[in-house]
Formats: structure tokens, C-alpha cells, sequence
């Protein structure tokens, strides 16, 4: 199967300090991959650098569906076949919710309003916030705006989701909610790339897990793979600490 | 009753009264005209500063400095009485504006750059990631969201315009307090400098009230 995502030496620094030591990754289409790995490992930069929230070296490359995600006319285009649902949601506060998830359809893709709507509120309704449609994001909990933002961004019916830790800034009772809908939809076979901390989510939904430390990847398997047979001390090391506590 | 009769003479007050009105007409055209290209001009400063070059946004910070520093009144003589030298020859009306405005256009495109700024990066990233154009970035996530912190200083600023258009009186511009100098000269009486100030405080008053009934109508659906 030929890879929707390819992504060839991608090297990235913050000044003299490299995040990335030249990442080679394929990801097909229907994958659901986590990525998993200490703070700072570089997990999170990984996946902005697929549709370059994050830049990096020129000569790295990384192509969406054939394309090369590059800076210039065609970013945009790029961008709109690549969802993204973020740590801290950022949804936007002076839109309703089903605003907020017409938005993006209407102006990228000219999609009409009425149709709009319709979609809209399919995908509230898919996540199980249909009733909360017309309450601005400040009246909802933390789980249901990271609903939203997941509504947000299947609207533009994506090739692939990314999610940057999404449960990361919720409260414990609120991450259940959120990494349903997300078992829910990896069900559907939309491809997704997953960083995230929740190893109980990535063991049961993956179809690879990938473990990052140091900006490199270290080890990269099936679940069971990663969980049950670690090849890597490193990768051992970091499950014992996030496993045992 | 001297004190009245000087500073509170309703009979000169009500004589020069429609002369005071033409005045406050040809206020309210500097006033309104110069307010709307000052936001205009200061909205495209701040917007270009955010996504030009390094050169022009060094052109832009370099304007809205040296604009906010000049006094109003010597940027308007030497509009009105140098640039003739030059070959440029403005009616009394458009010095004025032309000064206002470039005055006006500099604060403003610092009052939006602050509310621009203001606005959580997270807001930048969730619109790239969706593909919005720059364009619709602005124009429906940032701005919307950006007008809401800056009213109040905008209308600050919309007030500072408004009363700086009183300096049109020096270019012989026939504005509020150029026709009450005048009717207080004809009458040789100073109420209508007076009724003046009273007017000024009549149209800005009602200003300041009525934003701060918009500034609570907008914080709606605030996080």
C-alpha cells in the first residue's frame, strides 16, 4: 500500500538545539499510529511538522498524499486535507460551536451554508454534543470543547487527524469522554497520528505504536510489541516509569 | 449677575447659536472624516506589519514612531504652510483630515497591533491547521476577537480626533471654535465659547456611554 504520509529525513532545531535527528516514517491510509515518549522527545514537533505549523531543514522532506508539505501557495491546500485537534483545544471563543465547526467548510471549501449546517450538526451529534450547538465554547467543560474541536476538524473530511495530546489539559473525569470518541473514529478507519500519554488508549486502538526519546524514533511496533516485548532499554525504561505509579 | 451676564449670556448665546451649529457641522466633517481614515489606515499598518517583509514592517514601525511623536499642531502648519513650497497645496479642510489621519492612522495601527497581539497563538495555529487563508484568519478568527479588546483604546483615540479637530482653527478652517472665536469677537462677549465647550461635552459624553454599552454587548461569549 502506498504510504498517505512519507516523511524522509526530518531534521528540525530550535536554534542549535536539534529536536529531530532525521525521521524516517511511512503511515498508510486507515492507520492509527500513537506516539508515545518522554517530554522533550520531540513527539509533538513530529506531528506540526506534517502540516508545518512547525518548519524544518530544507532538505528534509515530508509529502501528505503526494504532496510536498512545503511553505507557499500550496500549504493551505495541504493543511485542509490534514486535521488537527490541539492540547489546549483552541477553538474560537466568539463563535458558537456549530459556527465554529461550519467555519472552516465554508470558507476553504465553499461549502454552502445550509450544507454546512447539516454536516455540522451530524458530527456534533457523532461526538454527543448535538444539544450544546448553539453555547459558545467558554459554556461548555473541558471534554466537550475538545469534542468540538474533534467535530472541527473532521468537517473538512480529512486524509489524515492529527491529535496533540489531547487529553493532556483536561480534567482526569473528562478524559474518558474525549478518548471515546476518538476509539469511536479510529473505528471508521480515518487515519490518525496520535501523541499521547494515555498508554491504556494507544495499546487497544493502535495499530503501531511508536516510542520517541532524544528526537529520534527508538522503537516502533505493534502494541503488543511495544507493551509486552520492548526491544530498546530506553523504551523499557519508559514504560516502567509511566506504567508503574 | 456680571459673572452671567459675561460668561452666561443666553441672549448672545442663542444669536450665536446657528453659527456655532454650522461650526460644529464643519467639527463633525474633520472629525468623522479623519476618524474613518485613521482606522482604515491603522488597520492596514498593523495588518501588513504582521505579514509583510522585514523592510516594510521596519517602514511601518518607523511611521507609527515618528507620527506618534510630532505635536498635532506643528504637523498640521507644516502641512498647510510648508508644503506649499513643495508644490502641494491643500484646502484648509484636507490639512486638517490629512493631518488627523496620519496622526490618528499611527495610534491606531498600535492599538490593533496590542489587540492582535493580545490574541492567543493557539488561535493562529487552529486556523493554519484548517486551511484558512490569511485573509479569512484575520477576518473572521483574529480580528472579531481583536476589536473586542481594543474598543475601548479606539475609542479613546475616536475622542482624541474629535477634540484635536479644534487645531483646524489655526489653518482658518471654519470649525466649532473657530466660529465661536468669532461670534465672541462680533459680540464682544464670551459666552459663545462657552455654548462651544458645552457642545464639545454634548457630542463626546454620550460617546464614552454608548461604547461602554458595546463593550459589554461584545465580552459576550468571552472565555
Amino acid at each position: 500500500m502506498a504510504a498517505l504520509i512519507s516523511i524522509r529525513g526530518l531534521k528540525k532545531a530550535f536554534g542549535r538545539f536539534m529536536v529531530l535527528h532525521g525521521i524516517d516514517l511511512d503511515i498508510a491510509e486507515g492507520e492509527v499510529v500513537c506516539v508515545i515518549g518522554p517530554s522533550g522527545s520531540g513527539k509533538s514537533t513530529l506531528i506540526r511538522c506534517i502540516n508545518h505549523l512547525e518548519g524544518f531543514e530544507k532538505e528534509s522532506s515530508v509529502t501528505v498524499d503526494g504532496v510536498r508539505v512545503e511553505q507557499g501557495a500550496a500549504l493551505a491546500k495541504v493543511r485542509a486535507e490534514v486535521g488537527m485537534v490541539f492540547q489546549s483545544f483552541n477553538l474560537f471563543p466568539h463563535m458558537t460551536v456549530l459556527r465554529n465547526v461550519m467555519l472552516a467548510p465554508m470558507r476553504v471549501r465553499g461549502t454552502p451554508p445550509a450544507e454546512a449546517k447539516r454536516k455540522a450538526l451530524d458530527l456534533l451529534a457523532r461526538v454527543g454534543i448535538s444539544e450544546q450547538a448553539d453555547k459558545f465554547p467558554s459554556q461548555l467543560s473541558g471534554g466537550q470543547q475538545q469534542r468540538v474541536a474533534i467535530a472541527r476538524a473532521l468537517a473538512m473530511e480529512p486524509k489524515v487527524l492529527l491529535f496533540d495530546e489531547p487529553t493532556s489539559a483536561l480534567d482526569p473525569e473528562m478524559v474518558g469522554e474525549v478518548l471515546d470518541a476518538m476509539r469511536k473514529l479510529a473505528g471508521t478507519g480515518v487515519t490518525m497520528i496520535v501523541v499521547t500519554h494515555e498508554m491504556g488508549f494507544a495499546r487497544q486502538v493502535a495499530d503501531r505504536v511508536i516510542f520517541m526519546d532524544g528526537g529520534r524514533i527508538v522503537e516502533a511496533g505493534t502494541p503488543s510489541d511495544i507493551f509486552d516485548s520492548p526491544r530498546e532499554e530506553r523504551t523499557r525504561g519508559f514504560l516502567r516509569a509511566v506504567l508503574n505509579h | 449677575m456680571n459673572l452671567i451676564n459675561t460668561f452666561f449670556n443666553v441672549k448672545v448665546l442663542l444669536d450665536s447659536l446657528p453659527q456655532l451649529l454650522w461650526g460644529l457641522a464643519v467639527t463633525l466633517q474633520i472629525g468623522i472624516t479623519s476618524i474613518l481614515c485613521g482606522l482604515a489606515g491603522g488597520l492596514f499598518l498593523a495588518v501588513a506589519r504582521l505579514y509583510s517583509p522585514p523592510f516594510c514592517q521596519f517602514l511601518i514601525r518607523t511611521y507609527v514612531d515618528v507620527f506618534r511623536s510630532i505635536p498635532l499642531l506643528v504637523l498640521l502648519i507644516v502641512v498647510y504652510y510648508a508644503l506649499p513650497f513643495v508644490g502641494i497645496r491643500l484646502s484648509p479642510f484636507l490639512s486638517a483630515v490629512t493631518s488627523l489621519s496620519l496622526v490618528s492612522a499611527a495610534y491606531t495601527a498600535e492599538i490593533f497591533r496590542a489587540g492582535i497581539e493580545a490574541i492567543p497563538h493557539g488561535q493562529f495555529e487552529a486556523s493554519a491547521a484548517l486551511g484558512l487563508s490569511n485573509r479569512h484568519t484575520m477576518v473572521d478568527v483574529i480580528l472579531p476577537q481583536a476589536v473586542r479588546i481594543v474598543i475601548p483604546p479606539l475609542t479613546n483615540n475616536c475622542i482624541n480626533v474629535l477634540k484635536d479637530t479644534a487645531l483646524a482653527s489655526v489653518v482658518a478652517m471654519p470649525d466649532l471654535l473657530k466660529q465661536a472665536t468669532q461670534a465672541q469677537a462680533l459680540a464682544a462677549n464670551p459666552t459663545p465659547l462657552i455654548g462651544a465647550a458645552i457642545i464639545y461635552v454634548m457630542l463626546l459624553w454620550p460617546m464614552v456611554i454608548v461604547v461602554g454599552r458595546l463593550e459589554t454587548i461584545f465580552s459576550r461569549g468571552r472565555r
